[in-house]
């Protein structure tokens, strides 16, 4: 009884693991079938986001394994915004996996299999389950960044992530072991517990280094080195997915372990996070100014976009948390878009370019695409009228809200200097004369997921604003 | 005749926007009529409202509300301040359009698209009843302007661009977090809302130089007014003309709209500062366009000196003060950019903007030189044209609080007929040295429908201002009531009389004069 109850709350991983499997069995028969494989990946994908989404507008909550996981609001959004990142990381890459002779049938497994590592991310409420969700997630990555074999590049990224992952992940153990030690349990609940009364230097130093290990994983700064390298090396779609869905889960679960386990010490951590978050958003702006590789910037600017990301959790608040989520939510949807641009970046060879010099004078050339690049960086800049600006605007509104008010100053002209470097690529596309080297997209799916994310960036986006201020409302109470 | 009946300020909003999105897909050929299409019908509607606005009726009028975006509200209204700046804007982008009728060749349709996009933003930012609506509005039009400096732009219009972008946005941004803070503590974004909201004092001081930093770079004020003549100088003409036109109004109108009402008592004490930024803006930018050899940058200087006597009539807390400087900002919006599209105009002929290379060309260009001549009168503020009209009221006004700063700002009407004159006189007259500016054709039909509606509005605004006076009178008096209580003592101890009946007797019997003036 118990069981099947618990067994119930987490159908989408269960549907997930099926699937990971089947596919995997499907894939030993008919190993050239990589497309065949991705569509199905997709439509599990599919399926697991519709049974998330089928419960996302309500507050219930509830525990499953003995406490070692929940099913909330707050984990449901965060999983439906994972599995779609996903599933559009998977629509992406064919193309790109073929030309590089790679488009293998573990590519989508593997992706599955990571996903089904974040929805145990975004929903554990016990440091043992947080470990397992952290680590399938992370050893799938691992093997995603190197996937095309036959690049070098790829296969450095690959070993640089594995052995800075492994690093983080043995600081994250660490921690949870002193916090453990020092609070008795590795319940968040009972840690909670044990927080109230007072926190001993054990515990302090637990937290300092959970923090540390979870910031390698979400790329902030000061533990943010690899991510250039990874993000350049990797193949492109396989960054596209490393920017967006392990980036919602790890900061879902940073969220979740801040508030559920330590919630009852906010001065502890709110000065770590204050740190990390202006760190992040100044070297992720000043990092990108002399970059001449666009995949380089993109990953500058995903450290830029997670410190502002952290604002919203330095204040500790619902609304704080609500506006990450929503911050999150806008996040996925423009630096999925940028990649999306980036593929489409493809000579008459067929060969992908990724510098600064291959898209001078695109408007000339590719009008429409140099149109989204730039709707995507205007957006991640923030400008208005663009739906990045929404993003910046809840997040600084929650800080101003709780009394952050120098952060909020601080952050937000920092931002001025991130704006700098994406003026940087539309005055390339804009301004310049034309390279003439990018041809035609011959990729219309490319082209169509380009076409859908620009909207969501434009203006048009602002009409979700209702829709998405409740459901990031509803799942932000989740955690309070 | 009003909202009930036709949402006119989303229509006016929505056009511009449609007519952007065709002419992005459309031939040159055609995308030059949309844009024309579009903004004429926007002057139309420009017209329907300022003859169904009712000066007396209620403050807010063609209000529209609607909960579409969440906490953004899409609440648009307009008072007679709004009003007359609107009106600018549209009259001014037809003038645009045909302006790069035939000087803009490359990415036509996309250029048009820019600028009809840039006047939506523009009349959204003088419509904006939500403080956060407002905000898209106000940082929304970098964007396209930086394309148009950028794309269409002189030699060194990436750098120009840039400054343009960055400058302002840093202006800008603390705006925000104050706006944030205000809907805070105010609990709502309602414009109409805020101003009678009574903000602590301690907290004014904060939120007043945040508001400050945006709209002292908008204007520009001196010294962060260096992004205006690099934008200006590398911008193309009709940039150059929307730029000054109306863009540095947009400062102005964030003072009189937020700064003022919303923080009275920080306002007041703020006086000194800007006061004292303002002097040295008209003195010191009045000698530097002195020196110039390049006739934009001259301008573009000259813009900054005179919205530095917007910024002295402001602040001087009272009536005429406050009505002239939104005199001079309409008076500016004209008169500078009808400069710019003389300056447009020769260069177009002889593609450089070097003083020296041109020289006596009235006799070649008469009708060209007479309109040169009457604007150039009218930014020196001669009687009898628009600029002396708002001038004159700005530093009458400004008489009653400072008369220090009426000395210093008023020098910069004689020092601007210094170097305005002195820019006439190496155009237009003396010997014809150059063979090539000596051959320029006159101006052509098209030409001269750019610069003729212009000469018209300033010569209209400078012989009988009433009309352009009365619709923003009640709006301003309401302004003027709202911040009375902080308003400054003044140091040339007027006394105050009864205007209509006692208007002669001041000098004799100040102190009866108020009982006798009741007979």
């Amino acid at each position: 009884m118990e069981l099947t109850a618990s067994l119930s709350l987490v159908r989408s991983e269960i549907i997930l693991s099926f699937s990971a499997l089947a596919l995997l069995l499907l894939a030993a028969w008919m190993d050239q079938a990589g497309r065949l494989i991705s569509i199905l990946a997709v439509a599990a994908l599919g399926a697991a986001a519709a049974f998330t989404a089928s419960s996302l507008g309500s507050g219930a909550s509830a525990s499953a394994f003995d406490g070692l996981m929940v099913n909330d609001a707050f984990g449901n959004f965060s999983k439906l915004l994972i599995y779609i990142a996903a599933a559009v990381s998977l629509t992406i890459a064919p193309r790109f996996l073929e030309k590089a002779g790679a488009m293998r049938a573990e590519y989508p497994v593997l992706i599955v299999l990571s996903c089904i590592g974040m929805g145990i991310m975004v929903s554990a409420t016990d440091l043992i389950s947080l470990y397992i969700g952290l680590e399938l997630q992370s050893l799938s990555a691992y093997v995603l960044a190197s996937f095309v074999r036959s690049d070098g590049r790829s296969a450095e990224a690959g070993l640089k992530y594995f052995v800075l992952g492994g690093l983080a992940s043995g600081m994250l153990l660490f921690g949870a072991s002193l916090v453990y030690g020092f609070a008795g349990s590795t319940s968040f609940a009972a840690i909670g517990l044990a927080m109230d009364k007072e926190v001993g230097l054990g515990l302090i130093f637990g937290i300092v280094f959970i923090l540390s290990g979870l910031a390698f994983k979400i790329s902030a700064a000061p533990f943010h080195m690899w991510t250039p390298d990874v993000y350049e090396g990797a193949p492109t779609p396989v960054t596209a997915f490393f920017a967006s869905a392990p980036k919602v889960a790890a900061i879902a679960l940073l969220m979740r372990i801040v508030l559920e386990a330590f919630g009852s010490q906010v001065l502890v951590w709110q000065q770590i996070i204050i740190a990390v978050a202006l760190m992040s958003i100044i070297i992720g702006a000043v990092g990108a100014i002399g970059q001449q590789n666009l995949k380089r910037l993109m990953a500058y600017s995903s450290i830029n976009n997670v410190g502002f990301i952290l604002i919203g959790l330095a204040t500790g608040t619902e609304q704080g948390i609500a506006a990450m989520l929503v911050y999150l939510t806008i996040y996925v949807a423009m630096t999925l878009g940028g990649f999306v641009c980036l593929m489409q970046l493809k000579d008459k060879d067929g060969t992908y370019r990724e510098e600064f010099a291959d898209i001078a004078g695109l408007s000339k050339t590719r009008p429409a695409l140099a149109a989204a690049f730039a709707i995507f960086m205007f957006s991640l800049a923030g400008i208005p009228p663009l739906f990045g600006f929404w993003g910046k605007l809840v997040v600084f509104n929650a800080a101003v809200a709780a009394g952050l008010l120098p952060l909020a100053v601080i952050g937000i002209a920092a931002s001025v200097i991130g704006a700098f470097y994406y003026l940087k690529v539309v005055k390339v596309m804009y301004f310049d004369d034309a390279a003439d080297v990018i041809a035609e997209s011959d990729d219309k799916v490319l082209v169509w997921t380009g076409g859908i994310l620009a909207a969501a960036n434009s203006p048009l986006g602002y009409f979700a604003i209702p829709v998405l201020g409740v459901w990031t409302a509803v799942a932000a109470k989740a955690l309070f | 005749m009003n909202a009930a009946d036709m949402p006119v300020l989303s229509i006016m909003l929505a056009i511009p926007i449609v007519a952007a999105a065709l002419c992005l897909f459309v031939r040159a050929e055609l995308a030059r009529p949309i844009a024309l299409g579009a903004t004429l019908a926007n002057f139309i509607l420009g017209v329907v409202l300022w003859i169904s606005y009712d000066p007396a009726g209620a403050q807010w009028q063609f209000t529209e509300s609607a909960q579409l975006f969440g906490p953004i509200g899409w609440k648009l209204g307009i008072d007679g301040i709004s009003l007359t700046l609107i009106m600018l804007s549209v009259f001014l982008m037809p003038i645009c359009i045909g302006a790069s009728w035939n000087s803009i060749q490359k990415r036509v349709g996309e250029y048009m698209a820019a600028f009809l996009l840039m006047e939506t933003l523009m009349i959204g930012v003088f419509a904006a009843q939500d403080l956060l609506l407002f905000y898209i509005f106000f940082e929304a039009g970098l964007i396209p302007m930086y394309l148009i400096i950028g794309i269409w732009g002189g030699q060194d219009r990436i750098y120009a661009s840039y400054k343009f972008f960055l400058y302002t946005l840093l202006g800008s941004v603390v705006m925000l977090i104050a706006m944030l803070w205000m809907i805070q503590f105010a609990g709502t974004a309602d414009i109409p809302t805020l101003l009678n909201t009574d903000f602590p004092v301690q907290a004014q001081t904060l939120l007043w130089l945040a508001f400050f930093a945006s709209f002292a770079v908008k204007m520009p004020m001196w010294p962060v007014h260096t992004w205006l003549p690099d934008a200006h100088v590398q911008a193309p003409t009709a940039g150059s003309v929307i730029l000054a036109g109306v863009l540095l109004k947009m400062g102005g109108y964030g003072f009189l709209r937020f700064s003022l009402p919303m923080f009275p008592e920080a306002s007041a004490n703020f006086i000194p500062l800007v006061f004292g930024l303002s002097m040295v803006a008209v003195v010191y930018t009045s000698l530097v366009a002195l020196v110039q050899q390049d006739m934009k940058k001259l301008i573009a200087y000259s813009s900054v000196a005179h919205m530095a006597i917007v910024t002295v009539g402001l602040f001087t807390f009272n009536q005429q003060g406050i009505e002239g400087a939104i005199i001079v900002m309409l008076s500016h919006g004209l008169v500078s950019g009808a400069l710019f599209l003389c300056v447009g105009v020769i260069y177009d002929r002889l593609h450089t903007r070097e003083i020296s290379r041109y020289g006596g060309i009235s006799v070649n260009m008469p009708k060209y030189a007479l309109l040169f001549m009457l604007f150039t009168m009218a930014s020196v503020g001669l009687p009898g044209t628009s600029g002396f009209v708002g001038e004159f009221l700005s530093l009458a006004g400004a008489y009653k609080v400072s008369t220090w700063a009426t000395l210093i700002a008023t020098t910069g009407i004689i020092l601007g007929a210094g170097y305005m004159l002195y820019l006439y006189r190496r155009i237009a007259f003396g010997p014809q040295v150059n063979a090539d500016a000596a051959a320029m054709q006159d101006i052509d039909g098209r030409e001269m429908w750019l610069l003729a509606p212009i000469a018209v509005v300033v010569l209209w605004m400078g012989v009988y201002p009433e009309t352009f006076l009365a619709p923003i009178r009640r709006d301003v008096a309401t302004i003027v009531e709202r911040i009375e209580r902080a308003a400054p003592a003044g140091d040339s101890k007027l006394m105050v009389v009864d205007p209509t009946t006692a208007r002669f007797r001041v000098a004799h019997e100040p102190k009866k004069d108020v009982a006798e003036g009741s007979h």
